[in-house]
């Protein structure tokens, strides 16, 4: 259950790095959350663009370039500046999500390494899709990796982020060659990840990796249905249900069946 | 199981009760001032012992705790059901009118109800007759035609005495409901009677300490406000009689100190209970009493007469009676303030001025009784927050916040430094020094329907009448910022012009007419008082004022000439996102209501101070204000408190709490209120982690300044389904605004606005 089966070339993803001016990226929106996006109060900065069209992303406003806008590092770590006290009181940091933060390498290396200057914990949010775009140096200035592992079957991956899954698990297996901190989450969507083997493979991979810290389960949901409507776009998994308690705790337990730290 | 000292025959009086001499009261207490003069802050910081560690040690209820409560939440489906359980419609209420009442005397502890039965609410007529028929009449009730002869023929109210005196602008203003909820027709509550003091020293040295104020004043040349203070220093030496005679009818002697931990529960909530008899105050406040409770149960737990169980049981014996206090509304009063509350505030926790947390394990008992007796809105649990406080006792109690959404924070580093270690919060939001120091409460004015007055030169945008007269409309289409903030300026000095005169009239006849002569009794002479101003529909104002300067605001006009409605042409930024473009305008409201509240008259020497606070009533203020330039509709619902409006806060609980908490508290000491609603979720995926999470956002918000924040942690799911299964929820409790309150027993309206109101949580 461990090897890599994949049957199917593992070449670099298609994917072009956005091409952003030095210091700047593209962002659609900031936020403030606790709890949800690393440990305690974080500063979350949304990046814009995302190779990935997950059947059931909660925010289908990041997917295109076109959707954000510009902002520099310096006005970024400005923003971020206002909360410093509260995050350092509280408990907190960074985080970079999207979108797909690492389709814009350069902007989350120079955040990074900004925060990290000011001593701020830093999380990325990824897919790890691109993480081959991921330099070490930038990997260095992340103290908690973020891994979203959407599928551990090649076939149910594409299905469900119409991409395919070696580059995630060549990024996986990086990071744990890196000794980086990382958190795996994994949503369990019913009749799409939620097979006993889908589950297994990802947590017996996650399991041997060995800088696995803690996986989440998050339980899929339908809040973002009125995003696509107002996006005038297809919602595919707009008549799923939520998972039942039952089969939370059920794909939970298969994570701890591996030893793994799993809430 | 019945007391030592507590008899079971007919009061024998209280000189001859008991056949045993008491235990020396003050055995094994440390420290001297507190024995030389009346000072309880001295007694606790001498004798109390700082708890640093967990709830562990913790008791759940007993079998005699939980049938005794079964006993009443039996019957509070009737009391829901009915508004009322029981009206006693022929004995007003005084500290000795009623003969004594018991739930089950065979299983209660601590004994004393406000009537002769649990649940039967008393008539209050010195606050206003008027109120009390039409409170009766909401029930069906109608009042012995004795006492409606006595309190309309031979004895004038508090209220008839404010109507007498009320100017044809303040009646203006208070009709439009420019100003709302002033208690000139209702007791004003706010004041703390250090009920403490009671167990500590015994009624007899009390009455001794008052002779001497009286004797000192006797020596001074006789002057109109010396008359006053002689004759209350006479109604306060007369109220402990009837302390002491209301007491001995229950079989207890409190003319001398309490001398075991059950007697100074039991002391000390005759004190509170005396003056739940003697007035309906709006807020009728504990004040700070667990850390001293705290001395009497420890030293008998280490005396070995006492264990945590009975400790536990003790306390939550108090707070079954404290949750059954119980007072007679009108219908006009539950709209504004619903869910029956009567703000039993009980302040917990808290640094001492020398750097010691003032927390004990009565802190954590009282938190406990959340659990052995299940949620509820009284007493209204306040702990006074500090990032120093004990890791321990911060993660208790954000469990309990997690749990009960039962609890509310105030900032012990802002209050400290203001009022010393021994303050209490009375009502809500309002701090202050336990019986030295009082308030004359002045609800509030309404910010929002203000600044429609500026627009519309004085005249009310719902009837068109000119309220405030000699002001000039606006005349172009599209709203100018200076020229608006001009006309406000100019329209908030005739509102805190009008307000205070009707502040000053209202405090003025509540002296005289209805005063808090039991609760006074347990203050110093001549406390420090505060002249309390508030402000509702601050995020309106703020975000309305915010649309004018940086989107376009026209306006739209009746054919009378009135502007009723705005057309608003792009975006502003709203308050609430911690963005200064909106809440420094929110700031600049605060600061000038406050600068214009200082130049105005006062009454006895009171300190003029305002609060930002609304509780339910901003469902009713919104109810009374027309069309919004931020694009609020009228009638729309304003955000509680010094909340942001709902939804327009975007980014999050804290930066929301920090907008809040830039509000300048130098110029809003009597409290700002923020209400926050959060998902599990949105506070981490596990209860751990949530517990961790919850600490670090109130050590952040009290870090940033932030004065008070209510926590709820709900399911927006549960709160619909609440509403719509009442039955299935009788204890839901969640906080608003300064107080908590059972769900289901809100209004249709303010449920809606509960759910409406902003939830963060993670998508």
């Amino acid at each position: 259950m461990t090897a890599l089966t994949l049957g199917r070339p593992t070449g670099r993803p298609t994917h072009v790095p956005a091409t952003n001016a030095p210091g700047t990226g593209v962002i659609y929106a900031w936020d403030i959350s606790i709890g949800v996006d690393g440990p305690g109060t974080r500063f979350v900065v949304f990046t814009s663009g995302c190779s990935l069209r997950c059947v059931f992303c909660d925010n289908p406003e990041s997917w295109l370039r076109s959707g954000g806008h510009t902002v520099t590092v310096a006005e970024v770590m400005a923003e971020l500046a206002r909360y410093e006290r509260f995050i350092a009181v509280a408990g907190g940091g960074l985080t970079l999500t999207g979108g797909e933060a690492l389709s814009q390498p350069d902007f989350v290396a120079d955040l990074m390494q900004a925060a990290k200057e000011r001593g701020i914990h830093t999380a990325l949010d990824t897919s790890g899709y691109l993480g081959d775009d991921a330099s070490d140096d930038l990997l260095r200035d992340v103290d908690l990796v973020l891994l979203d592992i959407k599928s551990w079957d090649p076939e149910t991956y594409h299905r469900v982020t119409k991409r395919e899954l070696a580059p995630t698990l060549r990024f996986a297996r990086r990071l744990a060659d890196l000794g980086r901190p990382t958190w795996l989450r994994f949503v369990l969507v019913p009749g799409w990840t939620d097979s006993p083997a889908n589950v297994d493979g990802v947590a017996a991979f996650a399991a041997g990796l060995g800088n696995i810290e803690r996986v989440d389960v998050l339980p899929f949901h339908r809040m973002a249905i009125g995003k696509y409507q107002a996006l005038g776009i297809t919602y595919p998994t707009a008549d799923v249900e939520p998972p039942s308690p039952e089969l939370v705790q059920r794909v939970q337990d298969q994570f701890r069946g591996h030893g793994l730290v799993t809430y | 199981m019945m007391t030592s000292t507590q008899l079971s025959d007919p009061p024998l009086g209280a000189s001859t009760q008991n056949t045993r001499l008491p235990p020396d009261p003050w055995r094994g207490f440390t420290g001297h001032q507190w024995r030389d003069t009346v000072d309880v802050r001295d007694f606790i910081q001498a004798t109390c012992t700082p708890y640093t560690g967990g709830a562990d040690f913790l008791r759940g209820a007993t079998a005699r705790t939980t049938a005794l409560w079964a006993r009443l939440t039996a019957m509070f489906p009737r009391e829901r059901e009915h508004g009322v359980y029981d009206i006693d419609v022929t004995t007003p209420s005084t500290i000795t009118s009623h003969a004594p009442g018991y739930i089950d005397a065979d299983l209660e502890i601590i004994v004393g109800l406000q009537t002769d039965a649990p649940l039967r609410r008393a008539m209050f007529p010195n606050g206003g007759w008027r109120v009390v028929e039409a409170s009766l009449a909401a029930y069906g009730r109608e009042p012995d035609p004795a006492v409606r002869e006595i309190f309309t023929k031979y004895r004038k109210t508090h209220n008839d005495g404010v109507f007498d005196a009320y100017t044809p602008r303040v009646k203006a203003a208070r009709h439009s409901h420019l100003i709302t909820g002033l208690p000139d027709a209702y007791g004003r509550g706010r004041i703390i009677g250090d009920y403490r003091r009671v167990a500590l020293y015994g009624v007899d040295r009390l009455v001794a300490a008052k002779r001497a104020e009286r004797a000192a004043l006797d020596a001074l040349p006789v002057s109109e406000d010396l008359i006053r203070d002689r004759e209350e220093l006479a109604e306060q030496i007369r109220a402990l009689a009837d302390l002491v005679e209301m007491a001995a009818s229950y079989g207890f002697d409190v003319t001398r100190p309490a001398a075991t931990a059950t007697e100074a529960v039991q002391w000390l909530y005759f004190a509170y209970l005396a003056a739940t008899k003697d007035q309906n105050g709006a807020a009728m406040s504990l004040g700070r009493t667990s850390t001293f409770l705290d001395v009497y149960l420890q030293r008998e737990i280490a005396e070995g007469t006492l264990d945590e169980t009975a400790a536990q049981e003790l306390i939550d014996d108090l707070v079954i009676k404290l949750r059954i206090i119980r007072f007679l509304r009108s219908p006009e009063y539950d709209a504004l303030f619903s869910g029956d509350p009567t703000w039993v505030t009980e302040s917990l926790g808290g640094i001492g001025e020398d750097g010691r947390p003032l927390v004990t394990r009565t802190s954590f008992r009282f938190l406990q009784t959340l659990y052995n007796l299940g949620p509820a809105p009284e007493p209204n649990l306040t702990v006074l927050w500090s990032p120093a406080l004990p890791e321990g006792f911060k993660r208790f109690c954000a469990q309990v916040s997690i749990d009960s959404s039962s609890i509310q924070y105030e900032n012990d580093d802002l209050m400290r430094p203001a009022w010393g270690d021994d303050t209490a919060i009375a009502c809500c939001v309002s701090p202050m020094r336990v019986g030295k120091q009082m308030q004359f409460f002045g609800a509030r004015a309404n910010l929002a329907k203000t600044l429609l007055y500026a627009i519309n030169g004085g005249r009310d945008e719902i009837t068109g009448a000119v309220v405030a007269p000699g002001f000039e409309a606006v005349t172009g289409d599209v709203l100018d910022y200076d020229d608006v903030v001009a006309r406000l300026v100019a329209m908030m000095t005739w509102l805190v012009e009008t307000y205070v005169e009707a502040l000053v009239t209202i405090h003025y006849m509540h002296d005289k007419y209805a005063y808090e002569r039991l609760e006074m009794a347990l203050h110093d002479y001549a406390p420090q008082r505060t002249l309390a101003a508030g402000i509702a529909g601050l995020s309106v104002a703020a975000d309305s004022l915010s649309a004018i300067r940086d989107a376009e605001v026209t306006v739209i006009r009746d054919d009378t000439g009135l502007v009723v409605d705005y057309r608003i042409d792009g975006e502003y930024p709203a308050y609430g996102n911690h963005d200064d473009r909106a809440d420094g305008i929110a700031r600049w409201l605060v600061e000038t209501f406050m600068a214009k509240l200082a130049t105005q008259p006062t009454y006895r020497g009171a300190v003029h101070t305002q609060s930002v606070l609304t509780i339910t009533s901003n469902v009713v203020y919104g109810k009374n204000t027309g069309n919004t330039p931020d694009g609020r509709r009228a009638g729309a619902p304003f955000a509680p408190g010094a909340n942001p409006m709902n939804g327009r806060d975007r980014h999050g609980i804290v930066a929301s709490a920090l907008s809040v908490a830039s509000l300048p508290f130098d110029s809003a000491a009597d409290g700002i209120s923020l209400t926050s609603t959060v998902t599990p979720n949105g506070l981490g995926h596990h209860h751990e982690e949530r517990v961790s999470h919850l600490v670090g956002v109130l050590d952040g918000y009290t870090d940033a300044g932030g004065f008070h924040m209510n926590v709820n942690v709900l399911d927006r799911a549960t709160l619909v389904a609440a509403m719509e299964h009442p039955e299935d929820y009788p204890s839901l409790t969640i906080r608003v605004s300064g107080y908590a309150v059972n769900f289901v027993r809100l209004t249709r309206e303010q449920q809606l606005d509960v759910i409406s109101r902003t939830f963060h949580g993670s998508l």
